[in-house]
């Protein structure tokens, strides 16, 4: 089922191990296939040490299947990866006590309580770190005598968190992290995984948060049915595919028709004093300096800059448009 | 090694945890010490050939008491362990655990061993209350019957590794391994004797590898001797379950 030969995904697995040496994770042509449905089609990207890299898509999109290959969870059917210059499914072994992992789908036994989980989970690393500042850190301690079943689904979560952070990762991959936690658990988590790459750990974040994706990462691939349909940092994704700004501002007056040779701007509407410009690039700074310079300075001069969202849905339209 | 240790260890506390599995280990096989030892009690009749035919020479509390030895690994291989190893994978354990980077051989020996552990006690419990509370005897053969125990232990281990592996849900586990359960309890030896099943029983029977490990044990019990003849068979029927069970076993 692959489209290589077993030479040469050898030879191309080489060449990317020996170009990926400053790179925490390198993939090229990733392929994965299920009862022949490319789940992941030749799939290719870098993260750099010390970043934290998204992965977004919609469900099915290939992210999860993506994230297991670089783990050495599946089996790779094409394509060459390279994580800490290790191949994933040969060397699984020599790598799997450098990564961290958080699954996206996985369980512990009921009755095991959280100090139990961590205390076992540290006995199984060679490296492990003192799971008692982890218990501290992810707000676990009242809860540390408690066992899973009666955790609730954001301490659960915060569970598996500190447990794909036991043994130090030099990688950590975190699958849906914040699936199940209230708003402040949300924030406290984007925290703490700020903390983590500090700390000099690679972060590869699996998510459909978009808002999380753009307060936390370095760059973000886009993921669309098995493909990657962009892979950019936040701000570039979205000047690239959502460059639309509004701006509002209040004026009593007459009408202001130099604003529609304002550079950027598409349209203007005014509903009784309420004025509401469209455009594209820097406009709030463009209509604000008009403004200015006409003599008019609204108090409620507002811009509203696209979000990743607005991106992410632009380029799955698109994508799916182009199908 | 401090891996399989500490999983063994939170393994034994989750199985201390969970009633029903302490259930399974100890309570049916003392059900059936109690039940059958009150309805038959331990008296021989020398004149009675039948009787003596049916009872293999021996009181029917002593032809009973190495068959609840065998009803305990027999839970612990049909029940207990596959029940366990099925859960796990069902609610994703086995995948975390593999994440961790815990092998195979530690997910299944920690397993094993604390199914081995349990069977221990529990053996050791039928085999003190059995001889305190109604007097039956001791094994002949100390050597001989330990391993006989041993190679039920084996056999058992393997035979449970080998339903959680290709079953493909613990509610699969529950139905299939219970009713294996129930039928090696009833024609293997610890229901009626042996002697008394018609021919259809007997075939059945001699299909289930408890049959054959209770002739193993309860040979070596009653001092019989080593029977090669039934102690190969139980093991034929241990290593063809281990060598399946590690050609099929999942983690998800």
């Amino acid at each position: 089922m692959t489209d290589e030969s077993p030479a040469q995904a050898t030879a191309n697995q080489a060449n990317l191990e020996r170009a990926a040496a400053d790179r925490a994770v390198a993939v090229d042509g990733l392929t994965k296939i299920y009862d022949r449905v490319r789940a992941v089609d030749g799939v290719s990207f870098d993260v750099r040490a010390g970043e934290i890299f998204g992965i977004i898509g919609s469900n099915g999109s290939g992210k999860t299947t993506t994230v297991e290959c670089l783990q050495g969870l599946r089996r790779r059917d094409g394509g060459a990866v390279s994580v800490l210059g290790l191949d994933p499914g040969a060397q699984r072994d020599a790598l799997r006590h450098r990564i961290g992992s958080q699954l996206q789908e996985s369980a512990l036994p009921e009755r095991l309580k959280v100090w139990e989980a961590l205390d076992l989970f540290a006995a199984l690393s060679p490296r492990a770190r003192d799971w008692r500042r982890l218990v501290e850190e992810w707000g676990l301690h009242e809860k540390r005598q408690a066992a899973f079943s009666d955790l609730s689904g954001g301490q659960r979560q915060r569970l598996f968190v500190a447990l794909a952070l036991v043994n130090d990762p030099e990688v950590v991959f975190l699958d849906e992290m914040t699936t199940g936690l209230d708003p402040s658990a949300r924030h406290a988590a984007w925290d703490l995984v700020r903390q983590v790459r500090e700390r000099g750990t690679t972060v590869v974040l699996v998510t459909h948060f978009m808002d999380e994706a753009e307060a936390l990462c370095d760059r973000i691939a886009v993921f669309e049915s098995g493909t990657i349909a962009a892979i950019d940092s936040p701000a570039a994704l979205v000047a690239r595919f959502a460059d639309q700004s509004i701006v509002h501002f209040s004026h009593d007056g007459d009408d202001l028709p130099w604003l529609d040779g304002c550079p950027g701007v598409q349209s203007v509407a005014r509903h009784g004093t309420r004025y509401t410009v469209t455009g594209e690039g820097p406009l709030l700074a463009y209509v604000g300096a008009a403004l200015v310079t006409h003599g008019i300075a609204p108090l409620d001069l507002r811009g509203e800059r696209a979000t990743l969202e607005e991106a992410f849905l632009r380029i799955t339209a698109k994508k799916a448009g182009a199908a | 090694m401090r891996g399989v240790q500490k999983l063994a260890w939170v393994e034994v506390k989750l199985f201390i945890r969970e009633p029903i599995a302490l259930v399974f280990a100890f309570a049916f096989p003392f059900f059936m010490l109690f039940v059958l030892a009150g309805v038959f009690g331990n008296d021989v009749d020398p004149a009675d050939e039948e009787n003596l035919r049916v009872w293999r020479g021996v009181g029917p509390s002593d032809y009973y008491v190495s068959t609840y030895v065998g009803l305990v690994m027999a839970s612990a291989g049909l029940v207990t362990l596959p029940l366990r190893l099925a859960a796990y994978r069902d609610a994703g354990v086995l995948r975390r655990y593999r994440a961790a980077g815990v092998s195979v051989p530690v997910v299944l020996g920690a397993q094993v061993l604390v199914s081995l552990g349990m069977s221990v006690l529990a053996a050791a419990g039928i085999i003190v209350s059995s001889t305190l509370v109604y007097g039956t005897a001791l094994p002949e053969s100390w050597p001989l019957v330990i391993a006989g125990i041993g190679l039920g232990l084996l056999t058992f281990s393997c035979i449970g590794v080998l339903l959680g592996a290709i079953l493909p849900s613990a509610r699969a586990v529950q139905g299939a391994g219970l009713t294996l359960f129930f039928v090696m309890m009833m024609i293997s030896g610890s229901g009626p004797p042996l002697e008394v099943l018609t021919s259809a029983m007997r075939a059945v029977s001699n299909a289930m590898p408890l049959t054959h490990l209770n002739l193993v044990v309860q040979d070596a019990w009653l001092g019989f001797g080593w029977s090669w003849a039934e102690s190969l068979i139980t093991l034929a029927f241990g290593a063809a379950s281990g060598i399946l069970a590690v050609r099929f076993f999942r983690w998800e």
